[in-house]
């Protein structure tokens, strides 16, 4: 039998579907959910198959509409509030830090919030400034608050079904490039779980730590230094909070060189995070080389040549994954790498 | 209204106030060892609203939760426990004053962030709905709360979908020190709310019954299934913005206007109108168990040091 292939996209809307059907608790809401384009189609229809009360729009009160999904979830449901980018959860940061984070702590267990913050983080075809921010950095430092950020369509649908039956509030970072690539992903539900990396690539030469859509570009940067017979072990965390950093310890015991790359800004990101708890668990009887990369420190321009300048690429990746295996003294080397399809060919708008 | 109803509600509102002196009393000698903020002068509002309402329906509130919890019959050695900090307390210490939960009676956990929970109780009558299950809820909050975007967008949202929903605006005048007067253009929130679609009524006498005349209106409104409500309740804190103490020395509001309210106690009141026999057994059942909750409260432990990583997340 061969193995069924869909999209990121598909394998969200047919975690939710089948949870939706599973548990009535479940329901969807957030600006744009049941509207002909549904997220992507990652929410397409789910109303006139569940129902209009579990999957509906919402007035522009994001704010507010946080807080209706916490009281919701005090009453007993799952809901999910989707965001066609993370950039507007700024405008929930209040119910979310404040109270969601706290509510179980704050009452000593007795009034669990099982909330799902789907956050679209977007790239490409001018987004600009507000509409290609990730902020799972500010999540990770909150207790209270898990943070999902899965990269292949088998790991989102599972981890989706995994956030959706978690008992806190998680945010569930989905990369806008990310939803139109395919891969491999079973009918039948089944869960990805918190706290445990995904190895993409094993390799001897230098760990690579790809955070969600820079998973990809690690894959890609791999693929080119491979060419120079450099072996690269490229590790996705898929759970950001959580985080399995035993895998990405043994990983750097192997290769003794770490390369963190990231969908966000370095200062006080996920990549320092990272690196920072390798060092706390190597320092004294593992020496090795650390380099992070990220966006670059501004604001995300929306012409193409600095937009491209902004992100790390599979070719960035790869240089800088040679430099640190070569010293900074090696002679340049330049892969040669095409644009990724999927940031080339992306027309949005959404 | 009926002997029983109003002894009832007599030992409600003086089983608030003697707590409320009761943590006066303790409060210089600093077992509490965090803020507090009295409902000393409020205690109608809570009362006479949680009154009209059945043991499944549900209330929101905020850091001046004192009142409401124990209106809405949370437990009392819980309580005095948690103010002490100590592991008997309904949050086993980690809540305190400004954060009361009891979910035994629906009393939901109070946040000291203001407005923050009036969302909160437009999603749960959003879930009550849904489910069918039959549940009025009601929210309370201050008048500073009503300046706050959240409050417009969940009236909004509460008026949009119908929700089994009751809002209960306490106007106490003051946002810590600062009058309405220099926070809002328009001071008739009515207004306000009437433009979003929901019926709204104004109690400005500060009367328990009139309260609950008006409140009992509103629930009964809600229970045929009518959407939400609005009540403005005129009320008055006695004694400080936060901590025991009284606040005629800062001269923020006029001497005249607390001493008006003070003679309008509704407490003393309603207590006048009770069989005298049946009012003191009810005050020496009270002062009782508040002696009882204190004894409780000092009894009890402290949680260990190991408990501070608990309940970071739910299983």
């Amino acid at each position: 039998m061969t193995e069924r292939m869909i999209t990121y996209g598909e394998a969200i809307r047919e975690a939710t579907a089948q949870e939706m059907a599973r548990d009535d608790s479940v329901f969807v809401y957030g600006l744009g959910v049941d509207d002909p384009k549904g997220i992507f189609g990652t929410t397409l229809d789910l109303h006139k198959e569940f129902g209009a009360d579990r999957n509906f729009d919402t007035p522009l009160s994001e704010d507010a509409m946080t807080g209706v999904g916490i009281g919701a979830a005090l009453a007993g449901m799952r809901p999910i509030h989707v965001h066609q980018r993370m950039d507007f959860l700024l405008l929930c940061m209040n119910q979310l830090v404040n109270l969601a984070a706290k509510s179980n702590y704050m009452f000593s267990g007795a009034m669990p919030v099982p909330i799902v913050q789907r956050a679209v983080i977007g790239r490409s075809w001018g987004q600009g400034a507000q509409h290609s921010q990730s902020f799972h950095s500010y999540f990770m430092h909150v207790p209270g608050v898990k943070v999902f950020a899965p990269t292949t369509p088998h790991d989102v649908k599972g981890a989706l079904v995994t956030a959706i039956r978690d008992n806190n509030p998680v945010i569930f970072m989905e990369h806008r490039m990310l939803h139109n690539t395919l891969g491999v992903v079973p009918e039948e539900l089944y869960t990805v779980p918190f706290g445990k990396a995904r190895i993409l690539g094993e390799g001897e030469d230098i760990t690579i730590v790809g955070i969600s859509h820079a998973a990809v570009d690690s894959v890609r940067a791999k693929h080119h230094l491979a060419e120079i017979d450099i072996s690269a072990e490229v590790i996705d965390p898929v759970s950001l909070l959580p985080l399995d950093i035993d895998t990405i310890v043994t990983s750097v015991e192997k290769t003794k060189r770490l390369l963190v790359v990231d969908v966000g800004w370095l200062n006080c990101g996920a990549t320092s995070e990272i690196i920072t708890q390798v060092f706390e668990r190597l320092q004294g009887r593992c020496d090795f080389q650390a380099k992070r990369m990220g966006f670059a420190q501004s604001s995300c321009p929306t012409t193409k040549p600095l937009e491209s300048a902004f992100f790390p690429s599979g070719k960035t990746i790869a240089q800088a994954a040679y430099e640190l295996v070569n010293g900074s003294g090696a002679n340049v080397w330049v892969p040669h790498a095409e644009e990724a399809t999927e940031v080339a060919e992306f027309r949005g708008p959404f | 209204m009926l002997d029983n109803e109003r002894e009832r509600a007599y030992r409600s509102m003086y089983r608030i106030r003697r707590v409320e002196e009761e943590i006066i009393r303790v409060y210089d000698t600093d077992v509490i060892k965090s803020p507090v903020h009295l409902s000393i002068g409020q205690e109608a509002v809570s009362t006479a609203i949680c009154e009209t309402l059945q043991p499944d329906d549900v209330v929101f509130g905020t850091y001046r939760g004192h009142a409401l919890y124990l209106a809405k019959g949370g437990d009392l050695n819980g309580m005095m426990a948690e103010l002490y900090g100590k592991a008997d307390g309904m949050a086993r210490g980690k809540a305190g004053s400004m954060h009361l939960v009891d979910t035994s009676v629906n009393m939901m956990g109070t946040s000291a962030i203001v407005a923050t929970t009036i969302p909160h109780a437009v999603g749960y009558a959003y879930a009550a709905k849904l489910k069918k299950t039959g549940q009025v809820v009601v929210v309370f909050f201050g008048d500073g709360a009503t300046e706050e975007g959240v409050f417009h967008e969940s009236v909004n949202f509460a008026a949009l979908k119908k929700l089994p929903i009751l809002f209960v605006c306490e106007n106490n005048l003051y946002a810590i020190y600062t009058g309405l007067d220099a926070r809002v253009g328009a001071t008739k929130l009515l207004d306000r709310v009437r433009s979003y679609n929901i019926p709204a009524e104004y109690v400005e006498s500060g009367d328990y019954d009139d309260i609950h005349t008006a409140a009992r209106r509103a629930v009964q409104e809600i229970r045929n299934g009518n959407g939400p409500q609005f009540l403005e309740c005129m009320t008055y804190r006695w004694r400080d913005h936060v901590g025991p103490g009284e606040d005629r020395y800062l001269q923020y509001r006029p001497d005249h206007e607390l001493d008006e309210w003070v003679k309008n106690d509704q407490v003393t009141k309603l207590g006048v109108k009770l069989n005298a026999v049946h009012r003191a057994a009810i005050e020496a059942e009270v002062d009782a168990s508040i002696v009882a909750a204190v004894a409780y409260a000092e009894k009890s432990l402290f949680p260990s040091e190991d408990e501070l990583l608990e309940h970071v997340f739910h299983d």
